[in-house]
């Protein structure tokens, strides 16, 4: 019985390990590549994978094409306004629709759904037209501008309070506490866990935004990292290292911090997947 | 007694009423202005011709749908969106299983596995596109290379109109297989362990415990994924955009409706048309939505 358990072991490993390297190779070949020379990296005989030395030619020449210093910011600014706004009216909102009896409030909440269940390129050029009018093009606020209010956090708040029990409520109104204070000081901090999971989320889809980025900022100096990739591409389609350079560049800094918080990162995507 | 706890209830909801609101007032307002008018627009939007630059908006009724209609680029988008949707979530979600369920034992290293799988996900899906542009590459990529290795001759991974739609999808279960395995291991984790100790006493092998007692207690999750994944793979545009150049032959036979969307809204101005083809989406995802909805009682088991 032990030996047969033992060999499924291996075998399952083996199974999981065949797709780790499925995983990764295309990290791997993106790392290597961006370390190459040009010639290297278009040699067929002998095929070249380990390059003779880690050269920064690649990427010495791709950032001095692209300012990398400013995608990172425009890149942070995007993430960092989307989660605060997300984060704040969502966890507002969701208290109303978890904890609050008042009028008003199951119409508010069927927009709520209806909202989760519409495809978002919709929204994409009354959106555009929106930010062009205010002629915010171009700017930080365009960047955070769809990202002002998450009809899916405000669901994934109201279950997290739902879930609360409802005797810290009635002691902290016992107490004295009127609704705003019993939700600031009682409830909202019982949900972090909920909050934590919504900027996780906010944070990475942000982050890996793509076609409003190059709807409203097409010139160099706001667009975030995506569009900063896709429009390098457009420029320089047959310089592989420096395509790399570029793809490794803008993917290591989101790869540290999720390396360093695979946790929350992880149980954080599995909550707020789950709990719809 | 009994009046004073009334008046002391109505002002309790009266303060409820303005509190509630308060706080909903942000997302609200929020929500009307960035989503819910926008529908509207966009559907009003699609009754237009708009020339370039958004100058010339003409009322020209349903004509962008009549255009629509007997356009074939469209139809062959949806057919591609359709088809590319049929092979990813279909493929992604059976792989994502299998990998839960693996990793879901007592096994040494499953953090380590947790964390390679979903490292996809963390990526940008511009510089995966490009990498995987890149190990498709017909001259100098690493899978021809390999092929020609195994004796095997080079193949047009992206601008063969007949292979180019799975090399997409492959890049798009590639990347979302880690997302689905959290899903399922979240829901394995809530099926009680002594499930599999009745069944184990019983004499069940593992087999048969996945098919009787796993996929029934996960087909919650399953569904929750299918319905989500199925959106997300008729929205599907990122990868075809980053991969696919202009002048690719394989472009039309791999374009989908968000592509075409994008390239009439934005490339070439024409907003109106763009909208019809947006309204063409909602109304896809709309339908098949409900389908699933109506389907699950058929195979979902709540307890």
């Amino acid at each position: 019985m032990s030996k047969k358990t033992a060999i499924n072991r291996i075998i399952i490993h083996t199974v999981l390990i065949l797709g780790c390297i499925v995983m990764i190779v295309p990290f791997a070949w993106m790392f290597l590549t961006a370390f190459k020379t040009s010639s290297e990296a278009t040699q067929i005989s002998p095929f070249v994978i380990f390059p003779t030395a880690f050269r920064l030619d690649a990427f010495k020449s791709v950032m001095s094409k692209m300012n990398f210093l400013l995608l990172y910011k425009n890149t942070m600014v995007l993430i960092i306004g989307r989660v605060i706004c997300a984060v704040l009216t969502a966890t507002m909102a969701g208290y109303a629709l978890g904890r609050l009896n008042f009028m008003g409030k199951g119409l508010a909440f069927s927009l709520v759904l209806f909202q989760m269940m519409v495809p978002s390129q919709i929204f994409i050029i009354p959106q555009y037209l929106m930010v062009s009018k205010l002629g915010m093009l171009n700017t930080s606020f365009a960047l955070i501008f769809p990202g002002l209010v998450t009809a899916f956090g405000t669901f994934l708040l109201r279950q997290a309070f739902m879930g609360l029990p409802g005797e810290l409520e009635e002691a902290a109104r016992l107490d004295g506490c009127n609704i705003f204070q019993t939700f600031l000081y009682v409830m909202a901090p019982l949900t972090k866990s909920s909050m934590v999971a919504l900027g996780i989320f906010t944070a990475l889809f942000g982050y890996k935004d793509l076609m409003w980025p190059l709807v409203v900022n097409i010139e160099q100096t706001t667009m975030p990292l995506s569009a900063a990739l896709a429009k390098l591409q457009g420029q320089f389609t047959a310089n592989y290292p420096e395509l790399m350079a570029a793809s490794l560049l803008a993917c290591i800094p989101m790869i540290v911090i999720y390396i360093i918080f695979q946790k929350q990162f992880i149980e954080g995507i599995a909550t707020s997947g789950g709990k719809l | 007694m009994t009046v004073k706890t009334k008046r002391k209830g109505t002002r309790q909801s009266r303060n409820e009423f303005i509190w509630g609101w308060i706080f909903l007032l942000p997302t609200m307002a929020g929500l009307m202005i960035l989503n819910i008018i926008p529908i509207f627009q966009t559907v009003y939007q699609s009754f237009f011709k708009t020339g370039a630059f958004g100058k010339g908006n003409v009322f020209i009724g349903l004509d962008n749908y009549i255009k629509m209609a007997g356009d074939s680029a469209v139809w062959q988008a949806l057919f591609n969106t359709f088809k590319y949707t049929l092979v990813e979530v279909p493929v992604s979600i059976v792989i994502a299983i299998i990998l839960a369920v693996l990793i879901n034992q007592k096994l040494r290293g499953r953090t380590v596995y947790r964390v390679i799988y979903f490292l996809p996900m963390v990526a940008a899906p511009a510089a995966v596109a490009m990498v995987w542009r890149w190990l498709y590459n017909t001259e100098f990529g690493l899978l021809n290379h390999l092929r020609n290795m195994a004796g095997l001759g080079s193949v047009s991974w992206i601008s063969n109109p007949r292979i180019a739609f799975i090399s997409v999808a492959v890049v798009g279960i590639w990347s979302v297989i880690g997302y689905n395995m959290v899903l399922f291991l979240a829901g394995l984790q809530e099926i009680p362990r002594d499930f599999y100790e009745a069944a184990s006493i019983d004499g069940a092998n593992g087999i048969y415990q996945f098919f009787r007692i796993t996929l029934p207690l996960i087909s919650p999750t399953m569904f929750f994924v299918t319905v989500t994944r199925t959106i997300g793979a008729l929205q599907v545009f990122d990868s075809i955009y980053m991969m696919m150049d202009r002048t690719n032959p394989a472009l039309p036979k791999t374009q989908s409706l968000v592509y075409l969307f994008y390239k009439y809204s934005f490339t070439e101005g024409n907003k109106g048309y763009g909208s019809a083809i947006v309204v063409l989406l909602l109304a896809v995802i709309m339908v098949i939505t409900v389908i699933q909805m109506i389907c699950q009682k058929k195979w979902v088991s709540y307890n």
